[in-house]
């Protein structure tokens, strides 16, 4: 899904640095605090971390007769907030612009925006608005994870029409690019908030005191969550 | 119910491989080539309407042998990374 080597043009790919290259900041410093302050969360961030690495390998057969793969990135947002995610997001996508020729140093900045900001920030206000309305957690996470697939693809293509318009124009554009991205997304999106959500329930029975530790659910909560095991 | 929620993603996992393997077979009977990536169908696009890469990959696996065996290395290194530390979890449970 990522932009290939080459494929955005002067100005938009110094542009999509730019914009991203704050979050990054801010992500390496909220990581140093975390270092800092709460060791105890540095094998949740590993996890969320690797859960970047193997979904996003996975290129996964979608249902219109193409390929393309989950991003993995909803964890990472859900535990750690979309700054820290962005920088996980930069991580892999270091490790395939270098080793597969799969996305690529110019399109890094757009590939960073979309799938560690744009991604993170779904799925993290997602997950804060349904925990703050008291919705079941579980259905919450899947929501989370799973838009912030969607919202990945959904940037992509908002990045190509932004940069190739066309003769139809920035619109028109969008709704080719979605086309060709967003269906074979769809149901890969529903596979991983499926699967993250049941990672949520694992880290709920196993490290409750983390969740706790992040603010990310109350003690109430956990206790209901872990009596009536999903 | 325990495993409500296990049986629930399994269960929607196999429908996902069903629909797979019943469009897949339709593919085939139409003689059409598919399950290229999605990334690929948008650079052909892009490229129909005469754009040019202006750089290329510097370095682009050899072969697509090489190509799965990266990025089964790249889901395997993070694989070993939530196996050990779900491990580490349960294990320290079941010592307290």
């Amino acid at each position: 899904m990522h932009i290939m080597e080459g494929f955005l043009p002067d100005p938009w790919w110094e542009i999509w640095f730019l914009v991203s290259l704050p979050f990054i900041a801010i992500g390496l410093y909220q990581v140093k605090r975390l270092v800092e302050e709460k060791r105890e969360a540095l094998p949740l961030l590993a996890v969320a971390g690797a859960f970047v690495f193997v979904l996003s390998s996975l290129k996964l057969p979608s249902f219109n007769g193409s390929c393309s793969h989950p991003t993995g990135t909803g964890p990472g947002a859900i535990f750690f907030g979309p700054c820290i995610a962005a920088v996980l997001g930069l991580i892999v996508l270091i490790f395939q612009a270098v080793f597969l020729a799969h996305g690529g140093l110019t399109t890094l900045g757009a590939n960073v925006f979309s799938m560690g900001i744009a991604g993170p920030i779904a799925a993290y206000a997602i997950y804060r608005a349904g925990i703050r309305m008291g919705a079941n957690t579980y259905a919450t996470v899947f929501a989370a994870a799973a838009l912030a697939d969607i919202t990945t693809y959904t940037v992509t293509s908002i990045q190509l029409a932004l940069a190739f318009p066309g003769t139809t124009g920035f619109f028109g554009a969008f709704t080719t690019f979605a086309a060709i991205f967003a269906i074979t997304q769809i149901p890969l999106a529903i596979i991983e908030g499926a699967v993250i959500m049941l990672v949520f329930k694992y880290i709920v029975e196993l490290k409750p005191d983390i969740l706790m530790r992040l603010n990310l659910l109350s003690e109430s909560t956990i206790r209901k969550l872990r009596e009536a095991p999903a | 119910m325990r495993y409500g929620m296990e049986i629930a993603v399994a269960t929607l996992i196999l429908i996902f491989i069903a629909v797979f393997l019943f469009q897949d077979a339709a593919i085939r009977t139409s003689g059409e080539e598919a399950w290229g990536g999605a990334d690929d169908g948008a650079a052909d696009l892009i490229e129909a309407s005469g754009y040019e890469p202006w750089v290329e990959p510097f370095w682009e696996p050899p072969s697509g042998e090489i190509e799965s065996l990266l990025f089964a290395l790249q889901a395997a290194i993070g694989a070993i990374v939530i196996g050990y530390i779900f491990g580490y979890w349960r294990g320290n449970r079941k010592a307290a």
